[in-house]
């Protein structure tokens, strides 16, 4: 009851942020702020009865006939990324009320952020996958929404485009997979599916399915080859980068293969394919951040780089692998958050956020150095901060991976010695050292834009310091749950004299070597970069999409070329050539010529009609095409008197009368005519006119000759004096049985008429 | 002479198809009227050919079994009326149409866009 209550409260809180917005003035982000904080208290209240191995479940029925429900499923997993969600998301609320004030349309931006939080807290405890999957694509749409804030930007909303192409294309697969996988179960529902983790594995679907769910979580948390939309969404603000681009959304993905690793996991594919990407994404983020000169942009690269850890851990999925994910991930998002929102604040107090223009930064900021180089400390795994424990516990499950352990060491070893490297350039080259000219004078932020971040570096090192009891309850059900049979290992900071505490050493000498010779090793890797990688996705992406719209516009242009009769023409040939193969399938006609039939008055006016048809075609007078367009109408008035039909001939004789006259009267505006048409042309329409034709003639023959079913006439022909007291059945039926379509064709004439009128009248108006 | 009315309503679709793939306007009106034909006398063949026996109760009991059938003519009916009103419209707007664009060439008008 209470996570559908308040996820649907976020929801209302971003619809009515446009419109509170103003009133609140200043003090926006703080209130906005209480009702993620409201969630995180509820969330920790629920902890220790999760501790205890309850599972909380919730449901709306939604879609029955599908099996599909609003469902949500809370367990320590659920719980863990909640925290991070919404404890960031308070911090963040409260961050952007106060970053954002001189920008315009704030409210907008406000409502699209609690709609992302709305989104990606329903993400985290659906318990339906297609409930997962509505809030993961939500989340998407709003990301579309926060990259291209800037929207008078075309880089921003080229950026936003690219991610949402990216994340959309992977959303379907997504879909694709979760229907896939729901197959084998007849359910959508995950509890179902988690208390019989194996039925899919035994399935046929699950390739494909394992595939597709695959592309929509590796799409999502920028996985090579799909990682190059995550440094393109730094386009978006600072709170946004924070947020969804470091700390929750990109996590989905993460999210969803921790989720799905009891049911999909602990196949060779499943360890292969997660290991390889994940490995290789590690090692290209960490790679590509060390030549990168922008704040925001090193700090994406190595967000790719960790999402590429936390991939390669759960690939690996031993007890060490899933402890080191669980506690990365609350590791990363702790001191990423911290990261980005210390770079927007420098970028606002100092006007650059290139690191090559800043430094001395120390002397105008102490309090925002000195979180910031906490965070930096956590991100190097130093301790006491949390990082050092995360750290340990990655090189600790490479050491113990099942395959490929040195590949996986090595690959560790690199990464982590970037980060320190990293750490160390963002702190030593931003706060001290050379203090270059400023724009305009840096000064400390104001406190709404350091609270968050000191929290958040403060939780990182409260964890670190005391593991026991703050970090493993946070984390314990958490481990668990993803992988069942697996228990936590202790947290410690000490874990004795051990390969994982020499290869942190080693790695730190490593970190502060790079650091002292940095400018041969920047310049060493550019170029390595220049010679190797100078393809960039971002542009192959783009060059792509322009070559697929090119080649959709000329294909339309060659559909729907604009030319009425070309469009025609392909309707008759295509109906001509289908309706000929069904007459060439069907029985021939059998005929029996009866020349007495054939009256010699009626032959003459039907050969006349024929020439009068043949002469409108063929003549290059327009005089000559209005008789011959009298003499059809008068012939067929001549076929209507002889068979029967005397209304018809009556209303023919005026309706053609008025139609001559009026062509006439038309006519005698228009030019004469010309010649348009090459000779080839007309012997092509001709053929095609030819085709139509004789098809049609030989629908008549065969109308002609069958009779399908009992006439309705009949009821018509007894009831008309009887009942609707007149004797000529044709006039009482169109007055009497069927006098609404009367109607219908007087209203038409009407309208016809009125149109007609007022196309004289414009046309008068005009001239005046 | 069932085939004679074929002939006749196959050369009339023909001439039809033909005036409406030309580019005069003029001529694609004039197509229109002569599909309207067409399918008029089409449908008066289909329904079957009587001779001499128009649909009208002369006395009132039992003598309907030769005559003509009056549904499809009440039908044609509407379509000729119907037909009236389209061809009156089209007409008109023709006149409209080269009062504005001063040419009677539609491909001259795909590539005035």
């Amino acid at each position: 009851m209470t996570t559908g209550l308040f996820i649907t409260l976020l929801l209302l809180l971003s619809f009515l942020a446009p419109f509170t917005r103003k009133y609140l003035r200043g003090a926006a982000g703080w209130i906005y702020a209480i009702f993620p904080l409201a969630g995180l208290i509820y969330y920790l209240t629920l902890l220790p009865a999760i501790n205890d191995g309850r599972i909380i479940l919730e449901s709306y029925r939604w879609i029955d006939i599908y099996g599909i429900n609003f469902s949500f499923y809370i367990d320590g997993f659920s719980i863990l990324f909640s925290l991070i969600v919404l404890g960031i998301g308070t911090f963040i609320l409260i961050y952007a009320g106060k970053y954002m004030q001189t920008y315009p349309m704030q409210g907008r931006f406000m409502a699209y952020l609690i709609l992302f939080m709305a989104s990606m807290q329903g993400v985290v405890v659906s318990g339906n996958l297609i409930t997962l999957f509505v809030f993961w694509e939500l989340t998407s749409i709003s990301s579309y929404m926060l990259i291209g804030y800037y929207h008078e930007k075309p880089e921003a909303r080229m950026a936003a485009l690219q991610a949402l192409l990216i994340t959309g294309f992977g959303g379907l697969a997504l879909l694709g997979g979760f229907i896939l996988l729901g197959i084998p179960y007849g359910t959508y529902e995950l509890s179902a599916i988690f208390a019989n983790p194996d039925v899919i594995k035994q399935s046929p679907l699950y390739l494909p399915a394992l595939i597709l769910i695959l592309i929509g979580a590796f799409t999502k948390s920028a996985q090579f080859p799909f990682h190059f939309w995550l440094p393109g969404a730094m386009a978006a603000p600072s709170p946004v980068s924070a947020f969804l681009h470091s700390a929750t959304m990109v996590k989905a993905g993460v999210f969803l293969l921790a989720r799905l690793s009891p049911v999909m996991g602990g196949t060779e594919l499943w360890h292969v394919l997660l290991t390889v990407f994940g490995g290789f994404t590690m090692v290209a983020g960490a790679w590509l951040s060390i030549t990168q000169t922008d704040l925001k942009r090193i700090l994406a690269y190595t967000t790719v780089s960790a999402l590429g850890t936390l991939v390669l851990l759960i690939g690996t999925g031993t007890q060490y692998a899933m402890n080191a994910a669980i506690i990365f991930l609350l590791v990363h998002a702790l001191y990423k958050g911290t990261l980005f929102l210390m770079a927007g604040n420098i970028e606002k107090m100092s006007g650059t956020r290139d690191i090559n223009k800043l430094g001395g930064l120390y002397k105008s900021m102490p309090f925002a150095a000195i979180i910031m180089t906490l965070a930096l400390v956590s991100m190097a795994g130093i301790p006491p901060m949390l990082g050092f424990i995360g750290k340990e516990l990655i090189y600790e499950s490479a050491v113990f991976a099942p395959t490929a352990k040195y590949l996986i060491l090595i690959a560790a070893f690199f990464t982590n010695t970037v980060l320190v490297f990293l750490s160390l350039r963002l702190s030593l080259d931003v706060f001290w050292g050379h203090r270059p000219a400023y724009t305009k004078q840096p000064y400390e932020p104001y406190f709404a834009l350091l609270v968050g971040p000191f929290l958040l570096v403060l939780g990182s090192l409260l964890l670190g310091l005391f593991p026991k009891m703050l970090a493993e309850p946070l984390t314990g059900s958490a481990i668990t749950a993803i992988s069942p049979g697996h228990d936590a290992v202790g947290l410690k900071l000490w874990h004795g004299l051990n390969m994982a505490l020499l290869l942190s050493i080693l790695t730190l000498i490593a970190g502060v070597l790079a650091y002292r010779f940095k400018v041969v090793f920047i310049g060493y890797s550019g170029g390595i970069n220049v010679r190797y990688f100078a393809r960039e996705f971002a542009k192959g992406f783009t060059s792509a999409m322009d070559a697929f719209l090119l080649y959709t516009k000329t294909q339309t242009k060659r559909i729907q070329h604009g030319y009425h009769r070309y469009y025609l023409m392909t309707v008759f040939t295509v109906a001509s050539v289908l309706v000929w193969v069904m007459i060439w399938r069907t029985d021939p006609i059998v005929l029996e010529l009866n020349f007495s039939e054939m009256p010699l008055n009626l032959v003459a006016v039907l050969v006349l009609i024929v020439a009068a048809a043949l002469s409108a075609v063929v003549s290059h007078s327009r005089v000559i095409a209005l008789i011959a367009m009298g003499v059809i109408g008068f012939g067929i008035t001549i076929i209507f008197i002889a068979y029967s039909g005397v209304d018809l001939a009556i209303t023919m004789v005026m309706v053609e009368v008025l139609m001559v006259i009026l062509a006439v009267a038309v006519l005698y505006h228009l030019p004469g005519y010309q010649k348009y048409s090459e000779t080839g042309a007309r012997m092509r329409d001709g053929l095609v006119a030819a085709l139509v034709g004789s098809f049609m003639m030989v629908l008549v023959l065969h109308a002609g000759t069958s009779q399908m079913g009992v006439p309705i006439s009949d009821f018509f022909k007894e009831t008309s004096y009887t009942e609707a007291f007149g004797r000529n059945i044709v006039n009482v039926i169109l007055v009497d049985y069927r006098a609404l379509d009367t109607l219908g064709e007087i209203t038409v004439i009407a309208i016809a008429a009125l149109g007609i009128f007022s196309m004289i009248k414009l046309t008068k108006k005009v001239k005046s | 002479m069932l085939l004679l009315l074929a002939v006749v309503i196959g050369v009339l679709y023909g001439s039809a198809v033909y005036l409406l793939l030309r580019r005069n306007i003029f001529k694609l009106i004039l197509g229109l009227i002569f599909l309207g034909h067409a399918t008029n006398l089409l449908l008066f063949v289909a329904s079957g050919l009587t001779s001499g026996y128009p649909a009208f109760i002369r006395f009132v009991t039992g003598e309907s079994e030769s005559m003509a059938d009056p549904l499809p003519q009440a039908l044609i009916l509407t379509a000729i009326v119907i037909g009236l009103g389209v061809t009156a419209f089209a007409l008109v707007l023709v006149y409209r149409f080269y009062s504005v664009t001063k040419t009677v060439d539609l491909d001259e008008l795909s590539e005035n866009e």
